[in-house]
């Protein structure tokens, strides 16, 4: 147990997916204007990448693994079947939440489909591959780094917010300031480093 | 009716390469490069540039995905149907993306190894799915083929600039080849006198939110230069 809770602090803050990694950045920089919509999207990504993550691990340890159904290494085919998994989770929760939850439809709407071809989903499926995750850990990996992200993209779309009064290089407005902000804040979440994991044990 | 002939007219063959053509590789290299103009493809930017080697492959690696992916898109556009057209992309790019992984694995093992996951994350790059939608859904397979040589190069422009700088100030070397900073001959002999010495290599350069300033920096110039590009918002 004190490791599923570790590895979802750790994934969170330590190794969060923005701005330690800088995966999902394109979305990340395009979306974060507001930080209405900053939510939305950050909570869309907390759902499919908790779903997604352990839907990976269950089809990459009982098809794709030697030790599963097929009897044989077929993972070869991991980015085609990761990615078709994704896509094919992310149509089915677009259905669900259409079906039973309109109003969060409407206001998540256009950033499901979008959700897709966030590199931080598809990364961490392939990161729960490297660090080697049991099922448990590669629920609370999927999770953790779902939350690590959508608050660093609601932490920065606070900052951009505020920027639209700040006096800024015409060449810069926009686009540039963002990137200065998400390396400062990739800097600042440095100093989450230094805690060891193990305490919280 | 004189417009649809005079459009017939203009394209002769299938693989003309004029000055139309010649746009379409030069114009993503700046007025429209796809990580600096139309924010796609970043993340993998950041995080491949702490050595010029890595970045120069994982520019090739983007050159040929997105050229052939768009190509074999451009083929397929007439059958695809509207509402699956993401699936099927998406298949198209993660096989292709298979080849050059697998490729890369046999050609240089210790390069597919230091790139590790960021080879697989070609497949959700923006800039593929960005160009698939946008150029290669509505135009034909040759035009298409050039857009993602065009676009590709525009992707590893930034990359081998941003790399370069970083390998240059954090770790004193091009390519893995000692250019300024103290050598490992001065690390075990102090005494050893090279004119090369004064420099320290800075280990923040090599941390990734160097990346994000450089980016900015070379943003700041380009539109400092072409100031149509300025946002206006």
């Amino acid at each position: 147990m004190g490791d599923v809770i570790n590895i979802f602090i750790k994934s969170a803050f330590i190794e969060n997916m923005a701005l330690s990694y800088f995966l999902g950045m394109c979305s990340f920089l395009a979306v974060s204007k507001s930080v209405k919509t900053a939510l939305g999207l950050g909570v869309a990504v907390v759902f499919v990448q908790g779903l997604t993550i352990p839907m990976n691990w269950l089809i990459d340890y009982y098809l794709l693994g030697e030790n599963g159904i097929f009897g044989m290494d077929l993972t070869f085919l991991r980015f085609i079947i990761f990615i078709s998994t994704i896509a094919a989770l992310v149509q089915l929760v677009e259905m669900v939440v259409e079906k039973f939850s309109p109003s969060l439809y409407n206001s998540l709407g256009i950033f499901l489909p979008l959700i897709t071809v966030n590199c931080a989903i598809l990364g961490a499926s392939l990161f729960m591959i490297t660090k080697e995750y049991n099922f448990a850990e590669s629920v609370s990996f999927g999770l953790g780094g779902g939350v690590g992200w959508a608050l660093a993209i609601v932490a920065i779309a606070g900052i951009r917010e505020k920027m639209a009064y700040s006096i800024i290089p015409a060449p810069l407005r926009g686009l540039g300031m963002a990137f200065i902000l998400t390396g400062l804040m990739g800097i600042a979440f440095m100093g989450l480093m230094g805690i060891d994991p193990a305490a919280f044990k | 009716m004189a417009e649809v002939q005079d459009l017939i007219k203009k394209e002769p063959s299938a693989f003309s390469f004029g000055k139309s053509e010649r746009k379409l590789i030069t114009d993503p290299i700046n007025d429209n490069n796809p990580v600096t103009v139309q924010i796609l493809g970043v993340c993998s930017a950041l995080a491949v540039t702490t050595l010029l080697t890595k970045a120069i492959v994982m520019g090739i690696a983007v050159t040929l995905v997105t050229a052939f992916s768009n190509m074999f898109t451009a083929m397929l556009r007439d059958y695809i149907p509207k509402s699956i057209r993401m699936i099927v992309q998406l298949v198209i790019i993660a096989f292709l993306v298979t080849v050059v992984e697998l490729a890369l694995k046999a050609v240089n093992y210790p390069i597919w190894k230091e790139l590790s996951v960021f080879i697989g994350l070609i497949i959700t790059n923006c800039i593929l799915m960005g160009r698939l939608e946008a150029f290669a859904m509505s135009n034909n397979p040759w035009r298409s083929f050039l857009d993602g040589i065009g676009n590709g190069l525009g992707y590893s422009a930034i990359l081998i600039i941003v790399a370069a700088v970083r390998e240059l100030f954090g770790k004193g070397s091009l390519l893995g080849f000692k250019i300024i900073g103290p050598s490992a001959e001065y690390v075990l002999n102090t005494n050893s006198i090279s004119w090369l010495n004064w420099y320290t290599p800075n280990n923040l350069v090599i941390l990734s939110p160097a990346a994000m300033f450089l980016v900015a920096i070379i943003i700041w110039l380009q539109r400092a230069k072409n100031r149509k590009l300025i946002d206006i918002s």
